[in-house]
C-alpha cells in the first residue's frame, strides 16, 4: 500500500473541505473494498478522508413512510435493526447476507453503493425498492444513481449522507451467492408498494438493472406463478469463471421466482 | 507522522503510525501483541480477528487510524487472572485446534457470536464462521467447542 495523508473529520462539511483540498482525495467508508484495493496498489490516492468519526452519518430512523439509513451505517446494524426488520424484512435479510460477520461489522451502505460493484447486494435493494440517495448536495433517485460498472451519478466532491427506502407492502430478495465471497452471482429484489411494482437484478450484468417484463407481469398479480415464463437473454450479461452469461440468464428467472415467493 | 491512541486490552496506548499502517501491524509490530495472526491479508481467512468497540473485525483490513479512540481487545486480553476465557478453555477441552494458526481469530469471532446470540444452534455457528477459515480441523471440534462454551457461559 502506498502511503497517503489520513483525515478524520467530525462533520460532513469538514469532510467535503478535506476532499476538495486534496490533490487526489478519496473517501473511506468501511474500507471493505477500498483497503483491499489500496493493498494491491490498484489505487494510490494522495489523501484518504475517513468518514468513520461523523456521528451524523450513522443510524436508522423512520421518517414518514420511509426508513432512512445513514450512509455510514454498517450492514450488521441494518440487519439487526428492529424497525428495518419490522418494516422491510427483505432489506434486513439482504444486509445479513453480505460477506461475513466481520465484513458486516465494518462495511457500510454508503460505501457499497458509492463503489457500485456489479455483484454487490445493495444496488438491488435501492433500485428494487425505489429508494432515494441523499447527498450533501442533492437527492438522487436510485434509478438515476447507478450509471454503469463501478460508476454512479456522484460528482467527485459529493458525499452520500443517507438512503431513504419507502416501506413496501411486499418485498423479497434472493441471491445465488458465490460460495467463497457471498457476492451475488445473481440477486433479485422484487417489491410492490408506494414505488410501484419493481424488480431489480444485480450480479448478472455490468450494473444493476430493472426487469420491465417481470414488473408488468407482477402488476397483474404479485405471485411467482405470474413470472413463470419471464426470463432474460444472455446477451450483455457477465461471464466469468464463476458463471457463464447463459447460466446467469437462467439464474435471473430462478432468483426472480424465489424472490417473489419470499415476498409472500 | 500521525499519532494514534486507543485502549488495547484495558491499557491506554499511543503510537506514531503512517496513514497506511494497518491495525494488525500496529498491534503486532508496535505493541508486540503477536497473538493476532495475519493469514491471507485479504480479509478472507479471519486469523486477524480482534474486537473494536466490542465488535469483531478483521484487523488486516482496518487502518490503525480508523481505530483511533477505540477500545480494542485481542486474544491476549481475554484470559483473566491467569484463568483462560471459557471460550479458550472450550477449544482446549474439545480439541478445537490442530496447528493453532486460525485459533486466535476463531476464538475472538466466536466470543462476538455469543455476545449477540448466547444460544446458537449448530447451523448458526457454522454460518457465523463463514469468515474464519481453518485448514486442519474440518470445523467439527470448533463447532463443538463453541457449543460447549455457550452452555458454560450461560451458566
Amino acid at each position: 500500500m502506498y502511503n497517503f495523508n489520513h483525515h478524520r473529520p467530525g462533520s460532513v462539511d469538514e469532510a467535503a473541505a478535506a476532499l476538495s483540498g486534496a490533490d487526489d482525495g478519496k473517501l473511506l467508508a468501511g474500507g471493505m473494498t477500498l483497503i483491499a484495493t489500496l493493498k494491491q496498489r490498484l489505487a494510490s490516492p494522495s489523501d484518504l478522508v475517513d468518514l468513520g468519526a461523523i456521528a451524523d452519518l450513522k443510524g436508522i430512523r423512520e421518517d414518514g413512510g420511509a426508513i432512512v439509513i445513514g450512509a455510514m451505517t454498517t450492514h450488521a446494524t441494518v440487519a439487526g435493526d428492529a424497525s428495518v426488520k419490522a418494516k422491510i424484512p427483505a432489506l434486513a435479510a439482504l444486509a445479513d447476507g453480505i460477506g461475513d460477520a466481520q465484513v458486516r461489522n465494518c462495511g457500510t451502505i454508503g460505501g457499497s453503493i458509492a463503489n457500485n460493484d456489479p455483484a454487490a447486494d445493495y444496488p438491488a435493494a435501492l433500485v428494487g425498492l425505489g429508494a432515494t440517495v441523499h447527498t450533501n448536495k442533492r437527492e438522487i433517485a436510485a434509478d438515476d444513481f447507478f450509471t454503469g460498472m463501478f460508476e454512479t451519478a456522484l460528482a467527485d466532491d459529493e458525499i452520500i449522507t443517507a438512503v431513504a427506502f419507502p416501506v413496501p407492502e411486499k418485498a423479497g430478495y434472493q441471491k445465488f451467492a458465490n460460495p467463497a465471497s457471498r457476492y451475488a452471482i445473481v440477486g433479485v429484489m422484487a417489491s410492490s408498494g408506494p414505488a410501484g411494482v419493481r424488480v431489480a437484478v444485480t450480479g448478472a450484468g455490468p450494473c444493476v438493472f430493472r426487469l420491465a417484463d417481470a414488473e408488468a407481469a407482477l402488476g397483474g398479480g404479485f405471485s411467482a406463478d405470474a413470472v413463470t415464463n419471464v426470463g432474460v437473454a444472455a446477451d450483455g450479461l457477465n461471464s466469468d469463471l464463476h458463471a457463464s452469461a447463459e447460466y446467469r440468464a437462467h439464474l435471473v428467472g430462478v432468483m426472480l421466482r424465489r424472490a417473489v415467493a419470499a415476498a409472500g | 507522522m500521525p499519532t494514534v491512541s486507543m485502549t488495547v486490552n484495558g491499557r491506554a496506548v499511543t503510537g506514531e503510525v503512517e496513514g497506511r499502517t494497518l491495525l494488525v501491524e500496529f498491534l503486532r509490530e508496535q505493541l508486540s501483541l503477536t497473538g493476532t495472526h495475519v493469514g491471507c491479508d485479504t480479509s478472507q481467512c479471519g486469523a486477524c480477528v480482534v474486537h473494536v468497540n466490542g465488535e469483531s473485525v478483521k484487523s488486516c483490513s482496518m487502518l490503525a487510524l480508523q481505530a483511533d479512540g477505540a477500545g480494542v481487545t485481542t486474544i491476549e486480553g481475554i484470559a483473566q487472572n491467569g484463568e483462560l476465557h471459557p471460550m479458550q478453555e472450550a477449544f482446549r477441552e474439545h480439541h478445537g485446534l490442530q496447528c493453532g494458526f486460525c485459533t486466535p481469530g476463531m476464538v475472538m469471532s466466536a466470543i462476538d457470536l455469543l455476545n449477540k446470540n448466547p444460544s446458537p444452534d449448530e447451523g448458526e455457528i457454522r454460518e457465523w464462521l463463514e469468515g474464519n477459515i481453518c485448514r486442519c480441523t474440518g470445523y467439527h471440534n470448533i463447532v463443538k467447542a463453541i457449543q460447549s462454551a455457550a452452555a458454560n457461559m450461560r451458566g
